[in-house]
């Protein structure tokens, strides 16, 4: 198969041009609940709380923190970057290019990931104004945030072309994804709960990215990290399946 | 018309099209498109002529037959056909917030090729919209954003080109425009096929005509076939002395008396073997009745089809296997 570079690089070059036009509000939004989370929970609540796992609660959520941040920007980035163009008609020009799926994802989740990405390190920098972050396993880290990234894009891209308007592109991370991640451990360890509670969350597939993330600071995990990574990737292959499937049918895209 | 080796640059065979809801949209389309002709697609609203395009171009699934364009089934072979094709849809459907010139370069870049600033800039400065090439588009008029489409549809230098309705909701300035771009592009050797529910359109424009009525090609002809095989012809004689009424000698031409009587209509019909003009002037002359002036005139393809929808239509496939060619 010769993909077609040039339309790569023309959808991912428009998708960034979107994110320059809304560069304030892209920076601006992530780096202010950043901070209110730590003045929150990191400083009044964080204080009160003995160190978990010997790590300063503080510091203890900061990788939950960049995922929950993660999961909702990907998510909304990615679904509205495809649902935009369904919206206003000009998805024709896409339909009617010489390009598979694959350039299409390459294109649009590829950039919608990028955004992901610069915003991890965003919150990660501003984290680091309010506690000391120690990355243990910096490779890992990168690899978690980046595979985070596509997979939660994925799904958005996805999300924009099941949504029939913009209402439910909204409802999804807000019903959905942040409660994930709040019950999935981004500001906890699975190991506080009771042990009931501590079956059901493994049937959260947030509590994999988290844990996994984590211990790539913290060096300590509520479940195996060779069990996270597997998790993020099966998350990853099933959405590819998924979007393979909508490009074959022409599910909502093509009549 | 048609290029050396006779080959059509798009080829329609037992095209069939059921939307979702079991609506039929097309039945059993045949049909030929010759390289570096204008071919008009000519029907009513809902005829299924934007059906039709857009299956070609791969926007719309076909439900049974195939399609192929340069000799490639455009399934198959969805990026070389589709690289060749640019489309300027019927719907206004633009970005919003993006210039003209990063939208026309966005869809080069679609199609699969390199940056080429001086082409875009040529096709900007022949659409008029190089003082507009850093606007935003959603501060253009409408007559502007339809020449963003169409500066959008030739961004990747197409082989073929489809225009769906191009005139619709279209000022004098920019029809003219349209036409003048549209006869440049095929001077250059670009295929272009356009839709229209204007007759006149297809009648100024185009070499080829295809009638389209509910989901059937009904005829596929060269425009003057089409308008000489089913048109009628009218001679109009100018009369010296006006007449009171048609003398019975000359009953059997079924004459009409026009303009107060100082003229004699005769309508005739083009294909018939004989027209018998020759006889009526001469009996015309006989009767003692003294013209200054006769002129033909052709009846407009409005009147053809017209005629042509309300006729009543044999099966589709078999109009248009013998007329496809
Ligand atoms: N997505 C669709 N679902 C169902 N019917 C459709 C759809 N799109 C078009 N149609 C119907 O198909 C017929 C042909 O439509 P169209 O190709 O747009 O006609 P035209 O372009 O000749 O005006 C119309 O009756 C229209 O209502
Ligand atoms: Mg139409």
């Amino acid at each position: 198969m010769n993909l077609n570079f040039y339309a790569i690089a023309s959808i991912y070059r428009f998708e960034m041009a979107r994110m320059r036009r809304t560069l304030f509000q892209s920076i601006a939004t992530p780096v202010i609940s950043t901070s209110l989370y730590f003045i929150v929970f990191g400083a009044a609540i964080g204080s009160r709380i003995a160190e978990i796992d010997g790590v300063g609660y503080g510091s203890f959520i900061v990788p939950g923190l960049i995922m929950l941040m993660l999961l909702t920007e990907s998510i909304s980035n990615a679904s509205f970057g495809i649902h935009m163009p369904r919206f206003t008609g000009t998805i024709f020009e896409v339909l009617s290019a010489p390009i598979s799926f694959v350039e299409v994802i390459a294109g649009y989740v590829g950039a919608a990931a990028t955004k992901s990405v610069i915003l991890g390190a965003t919150i990660l920098m501003t984290a680091s104004l309010f506690v000391d972050i120690h990355i243990a396993h910096p490779f890992w880290m990168l690899l978690f945030l980046v595979l985070t990234s596509v997979s939660f894009s994925l799904f958005g891209f996805i999300l924009g072309i099941w949504a029939d308007g913009f209402e439910k592109l909204q409802i999804v991370p807000a019903l959905i994804i942040t409660p994930l991640a709040f019950l999935g451990g981004s500001f906890y360890s699975i190991s506080m709960l009771p042990p009931f509670w501590q079956t059901v969350t493994l049937f959260n597939p947030v509590v994999y990215l988290i844990s996994g993330f984590r211990w790539s600071f913290y060096d300590n995990a509520d479940v195996s990290v060779a069990l996270s990574l597997s998790m993020t990737c099966v998350f990853l292959c099933i959405c590819l399946v998924i979007i393979w499937w909508i490009f074959r049918t022409g599910y909502k895209l093509r009549t | 018309m048609q290029d050396s080796a006779g080959t059509p640059i798009i080829r329609v065979e037992g095209l069939g099209k059921t939307y979702a809801d079991g609506f039929e949209a097309l039945k059993n389309i045949n049909l030929d498109v010759y390289s570096g002709e204008i071919f008009a697609l000519l029907g009513p609203n809902g005829a299924g002529k934007t059906t039709l395009i857009n299956i070609i171009c791969g926007i719309t699934r076909p439900s049974g037959g195939r399609i192929t364009v340069d000799g490639r089934d455009i399934i198959r072979d969805f990026r070389h056909t589709r690289s060749m094709i640019g489309l300027v849809p019927q719907e206004l459907s633009t970005d919003m917030f993006e210039s003209v010139w990063s939208t026309v370069s966005f869809s080069r870049g679609l199609f699969g090729r390199p940056a080429d600033p001086q082409h875009i800039e040529k096709i900007l400065r022949s659409l008029s919209l190089w003082n507009k090439k850093d606007s935003k588009i959603m501060t253009l008029s409408g007559g502007m954003k339809r020449r963003v489409l169409i500066a959008k549809a030739l961004a990747h230098e197409p082989r073929i080109l489809f225009l769906d309705e191009p005139t619709a909701g279209v000022d004098v300035e920019l029809r003219k425009d349209m036409w003048q771009i549209v006869r440049d592009l095929r001077e250059s050797g670009v295929t272009i096929i356009l839709t229209t529910h204007y007759i006149e359109e297809a009648e100024m424009i185009a070499d080829r005509i295809g009638v389209i009525n509910h989901g059937e090609i009904i005829r596929v002809q060269e425009k003057h076939e089409l308008m000489q095989e089913l048109g009628r012809k009218q001679l109009v004689v100018h009369l010296h002395a006006p007449l009171a009424r048609v003398p019975d000698s000359l009953e059997s031409y079924a004459l009409e008396l026009a303009d107060n009587g100082t003229r004699l209509v005769y309508t005739y019909e083009t294909r018939a073997e004989r027209t018998g003009i020759t006889a009526l002037l001469q009996q015309i002359s006989d009767a003692g009745i003294r013209f200054h002036d006769i002129e033909t005139s052709e009846s407009s393809l409005e009147e053809i089809f017209v005629g042509l929808v309300k006729q009543v239509v044999p099966p589709a496939s078999a109009v248009a296997r013998g007329e496809v060619r």
